[in-house]
């Protein structure tokens, strides 16, 4: 029988598969990626959550996360594209910009 | 001709996910550990792999796997969002951004670094060591069946939660013109 402490262990499984992409990855758009698979993490567990428990308000924090997650993808590709316009690069380590 | 009309008819309704997903503990069970498989599977490729289109592609395995776990939790409107939203818009986005950028092989070749991927896959295990044995302490009584539907999920967002749902659109206009802001090309420079 299939509990909630599957999915949830599952949502944590990807959720670290997303963390260790986000601390091994340099190129700025894997970053980004990489945050796209931690919000898939989440969105699983609050919709696991939301079936088992018998309320509907995690499917609805899922459609706010979803939006949130459009939101910052569109504007953090911009940045990619300004980064490499500008520094002519998409190396997150060669971005010191803000260092000092 | 009788048996193709009901056929359909289970098809047209999600009654036939619902059919699939409540005929047994074991269907059940073995479409989750399937499912789970091919996200964490594909998740794993997307993280992996060096070239940003074959992440890209396997990153899209990996939120179709997420999007029928979705079904499996009968969460019909998400599971809907989820391939409508993020196969459909998001991850074209990065296609197309991946394709305008146009990186070239050199730049590729040095977005990995050894000591960082050892520390990075230790800390994960680490994070995964620590989750695992307090998630799996979590015992949900089972509820009633509430299915996801645009109907249920609709009537909510309109009612309880039309301030932040208008409140959205706000955000979804502040990051349209702030993409358009940053990445369009200055004229006087």
């Amino acid at each position: 029988m299939i509990n909630l402490h599957h999915y949830l262990v599952a949502s944590a499984a990807l959720f670290v598969i997303g963390f260790v992409g986000m601390v091994t990855r340099r190129n700025a758009i894997l970053l980004l990626l990489s945050i796209e698979i931690l919000f898939n993490a989440a969105n699983l567990a609050l919709v696991a959550a939301s079936r088992y428990l018998g309320n509907l308000n995690g499917q609805i924090l899922v459609f706010f996360s979803m939006t949130v997650a459009a939101a910052e993808v569109s504007v953090g590709l911009a940045i990619a594209i300004l980064l490499v316009r500008h520094l002519k690069t998409l190396n997150a380590d060669e971005v010191r910009l803000l260092k000092w | 001709m009788w048996t193709i009309n009901k056929m359909f008819s289970i098809i047209g309704s999600h009654n036939f996910v619902i059919f699939f997903t409540t005929s047994g503990p074991h269907v059940e069970a073995c479409f989750f550990y399937l499912f789970t498989t091919v996200m964490l599977v594909a998740a794993i490729g997307a993280v992996a792999l060096r070239s940003p289109i074959y992440s890209l592609l396997s990153l899209l395995v990996s939120m179709f796997a997420v999007a029928a776990l979705f079904v499996l939790l009968h969460a019909f409107f998400v599971a809907a969002l989820q391939v409508l939203l993020y196969a459909g818009a998001i991850l074209v986005l990065f296609l197309f951004v991946i394709m305008l950028l146009n990186l070239n092989q050199q730049e590729l070749s040095r977005t990995r670094q050894h000591t960082l991927l050892v520390l990075g896959v230790g800390a994960g295990l680490v994070l995964l060591s620590v989750l695992v044995p307090i998630l799996r302490l979590t015992a949900a009584a089972p509820a009633p069946d509430t299915p996801g539907t645009i109907t249920a999920i609709g009537r909510l967002l309109f009612t309880q939660y039309l301030l932040p749902f208008e409140v959205t659109s706000l955000l979804l206009l502040a990051a349209i013109v702030g993409a358009v802001v940053l990445a369009k090309r200055r004229i006087d420079t």
